[in-house]
Parts: structure tokens; C-alpha cells; sequence
């Protein structure tokens, strides 16, 4: 029990201190994993691994507020890209822009696949939403969703490659 | 007169409140609590006049104009990433949202399939993995627990079942490699879609490594037996055996690869020599000559 309360100080403090540079920085706590499948799951890869998917939400936020896709390069790939991808270009076209800030992270792995080749993870987050027609705020809210994310490693880090909002 | 004039500046008023909160407070929209992915859906709206209403998520943006107090219909195929939504509607300067979600279809149209190692020894326990994501036909992944049936097959028709239910969109499983070589199917299956991967085997360490010798002048004439694996199967040629001879504080060492399935060498005869043969790291017999 130690051991977890642990780990999540240490996962806060790595994950939670440095990102004091952002104006408004999210809360972050991992839970403990769950695994379901047969792979044992280092340390060093489940710290890089959220550590990754945290930063894919700063890139999100820009990426979605300028209406610029190259902005995901570094953090989404496969499906995942594709989609806010196509929502950008429709975003683009219709003269809107979306602002999105994560605001908290609750996260827990469930799933290292016995390949080594995707971890998949549960995000309750919460976040606020602003959604603007030209300058002109149409609105604002505060959003909690469950995300059901998927990473996949790549040269130099993991990149996203499922990320989906479900039901709570 | 003035109490008249009193009553009808506070009769006026009254009128131009419920005037205005009828105008603005009468408009409304309705979304469907949750939309299937691809399905067709209605948004009601009330009130009177013109107005834009915008569908915005993270994984679509939509706008429509509409005539409020009407239904604005979406046909099938129009919004289909899975994912929360903001129906917006904006009339003049006012706007009135409400939040809906998408939901993956229920019905699986792709898997991705990831089955390891492609190649790799006959007769290992759990030594083949496969993993698999469920998708419908707009790349959602599909998180409601979902039976996939997992299969391993070789030529002869002997096969390794497993059924796994799904943990938000996805199941693995292992199963052993067979014990004859070859090259077998393993498949995954969810309500008629398949995925199929191939996986060779090929024959584990030799076992029950055996040589003999035969004297020719001064040498010795070494061969194995036919090299198989603890199946049976033959060991591939190519495979390096090593044959050791140790004499007087000597050593030599030749290194054979197999040729039709055995290795054999010459080396010099020498009386109180030890011979021993090996094959990476499985020893076989030792020979002593006299």
C-alpha cells in the first residue's frame, strides 16, 4: 500500500513539478495498473509511456487551436492522427477553432500487449472546452470523459495511436 | 389618471418580459443521448427564425443551417467517429448547446491482428502470441466486451482453440507451437470477420545427439545419425555440429555443418584419445578410442 501511495507522489512529482512552466498545469494521478495481459510492465516504460500522453495533450490543444495538423506529428500517429486530422481541416473550413485544456488526469494502464507493441490506457479527464467562431466564443464548458487511449512505441518515444472519448 | 398611466407602464413592462423571454427562452435543441457511429439521427430544435447549428468534437465538425421548431435530420454515414460531442446552435446572438456522444457501431468490421514470434522452435509452451484491437467501419474501436475466437492450424487439420472476451477493445491469448514443423494459420475471429497471420516452425535442438567412429589408416571417420529434434523432426542442414578431440592435454575442434540431415568428419587417430560431439548447446556422446 506504501508502495502505491509511493508511486503516485513519485509520479506526481515527475509529471506534475516539471510541467510548472505551463500557464495552467493539469493534475495528474496514476493509479496502480491493472493488467490483463502477460507482459510485465517496467517502470521506466509506464513513466515514459504517461509521461508521452501527456505531453500528446499540450500538442492536441495547439494543434486544435490553430487549425495545424503538422502539430501531432510528434505525439499521434495511425488512426488517432487521422481523425483530428480530418477535424482540423473541418474546423479549418468552417472558420472555427477549438480550445481544449486538461485540467486533471486520472489514469491507469490495463493493457501491455504480450509483443511489447501497444499499452493501452484509461484516462478520466477532466476538461474545459472552448469552441470559437472566428474570435467569437459560441461556448465554454467544462467536460469529464472517460478516454480509452492506445500507444504504440516509435524511434524515440510512444506516440498515440487510439484515443477515444466513451461513455462515462 | 396617473394610477391608469401607472397601469399600463406596468402592464407594458410585463408584456415586453414575457415578449422577450418567449423569443429567448423558447429556443431549444434536442440531440439523441447517444448516436451509433454511421447512424442516421435527428436533432430537434424549437423556437421560430433561422439559425446554425454545429456539431463539434474531437473527431468531427459539422454545421447545418436550420429553421428552428423543425427537425434537422442527419442520414447514416454523416457523423461516425466515436467520440463526445457539443451540439451548438447559434441564433443571432444568442447560442444554446447541449453535449451528446457517439458510440463505436456494435458490429466489428476490422481487426487489427498482431501475432509474434513469425518463426520460431516446435514444441514451446505459450511460445505464440497474438493480440487483437476490434474495429467497426469507422475505425472506432470497439470497447464493449466482445467474444474473439482464436485459432492456431497446421496442414494435418490439428488445431488449438481459445476464446477470449475483449477488455475495452481488446483480448489476447497464447498458445503452444506445435510439435511437428511447418508452417501454420493462426487466426483470430469476432462475429465473422478474420484475421489471419502465418507462423513458422521449424525444428527445436537436436536431442539424443549420436556419433560413431570408424578407423581409415590414421584417421577417424566421425558421422552422426540423422539429427533430429525431441519431436522427431529432422534438424535443418546447415546447422553446425562440433566434433572434440581430446588427446594428452590436447584439444581439436572441428566445426560441421549438417548435410542431409547428418555431420560427419575425418580426424587423426590417436589411442587414449576422447572424442565428444555437440550441437550449440546440447551435448552428445563421448567416444573413447583405444
Amino acid at each position: 500500500m506504501m508502495t502505491r501511495i509511493r508511486s503516485v507522489l513519485v509520479i506526481f512529482f515527475v509529471f506534475v513539478v516539471p510541467a510548472a512552466g505551463w500557464a495552467e498545469h493539469p493534475a495528474v494521478r496514476v493509479e496502480p495498473s491493472n493488467l490483463h495481459g502477460p507482459r510485465t510492465l517496467q517502470k521506466e516504460t509506464a513513466t515514459a509511456v504517461i509521461r508521452d500522453y501527456l505531453q500528446s495533450w499540450q500538442s492536441l490543444s495547439t494543434a486544435l487551436e490553430q487549425n495545424s495538423a503538422e502539430l501531432l506529428d510528434q505525439d499521434f500517429v495511425g488512426t488517432a492522427k487521422d481523425k483530428l486530422t480530418g477535424t482540423m481541416h473541418e474546423q479549418a473550413a468552417l472558420g472555427i477553432h477549438t480550445r481544449y485544456r486538461d485540467r486533471a488526469h486520472d489514469l491507469q494502464i490495463v493493457f501491455y500487449s504480450p509483443d511489447g507493441l501497444s499499452i493501452q490506457l484509461i484516462d478520466n479527464v477532466e476538461y474545459d472546452e472552448q469552441i470559437f467562431e472566428h474570435d467569437n466564443v459560441l461556448t465554454m464548458q467544462r467536460v469529464h470523459a472517460r478516454y480509452v487511449v492506445v500507444l504504440t512505441p516509435t524511434e524515440t518515444r510512444w506516440r498515440v495511436r487510439i484515443f477515444q472519448a466513451e461513455i462515462e | 389618471m396617473r394610477r391608469r398611466f401607472a397601469l399600463l407602464i406596468v402592464c407594458m413592462a410585463f408584456a415586453t418580459m414575457q415578449w422577450a423571454r418567449a423569443e429567448g427562452g423558447s429556443i431549444s435543441l434536442r440531440p439523441p443521448g447517444t448516436v451509433e457511429a454511421g447512424n442516421a439521427f435527428a436533432i430537434q430544435t424549437t423556437g421560430s427564425g433561422q439559425a446554425i447549428l454545429y456539431i463539434v468534437g474531437l473527431g468531427q465538425v459539422i454545421r447545418r443551417n436550420v429553421q428552428l421548431g423543425e427537425t434537422t435530420s442527419f442520414p447514416a454515414g454523416v457523423l461516425y467517429n466515436a467520440g463526445h460531442y457539443v451540439a451548438i446552435l447559434v441564433a443571432g446572438s444568442n447560442t444554446y448547446n447541449t453535449a451528446f456522444d457517439v458510440v463505436p457501431a456494435s458490429r466489428p468490421t476490422s481487426l487489427s491482428f498482431l501475432a509474434r514470434p513469425s518463426r520460431l522452435s516446435v514444441g514451446l509452451h505459450d511460445g505464440i502470441s497474438g493480440c487483437v484491437y476490434i474495429f467497426d467501419a469507422y475505425h472506432n474501436l470497439i470497447t464493449a466486451p466482445t467474444s474473439v475466437s482464436f485459432k492456431l492450424s497446421n496442414p494435418s487439420g490439428a488445431a488449438q482453440e481459445r476464446a477470449v472476451v475483449t477488455h475495452d477493445g481488446a483480448a489476447w491469448t497464447a498458445v503452444d507451437s506445435t510439435a511437428k514443423e511447418g508452417v501454420d494459420k493462426f487466426e483470430a475471429q469476432v462475429d465473422g470477420v478474420s484475421s489471419t497471420r502465418v507462423v513458422e516452425q521449424v525444428p527445436g535442438d537436436p536431442c539424443g545427439l549420436k556419433m560413431s567412429a570408424t578407423q581409415s589408416g590414421k584417421e577417424l571417420e566421425l558421422a552422426t545419425s540423422p539429427v533430429r529434434d525431441c519431436s522427431g523432426n529432422a534438424v535443418p542442414d546447415g546447422t553446425v555440429v562440433t566434433f572434440t578431440e581430446t588427446y594428452n592435454g590436447a584439444q581439436s575442434t572441428v566445426d560441421v555443418p549438417l548435410k542431409r540431415g547428418i555431420a560427419q568428419v575425418e580426424m587423426p587417430v590417436h589411442d587414449g584419445a576422447t572424442i565428444s560431439v555437440a550441437s550449440g548447446v546440447v551435448m552428445g556422446n563421448e567416444i573413447h578410442w583405444r
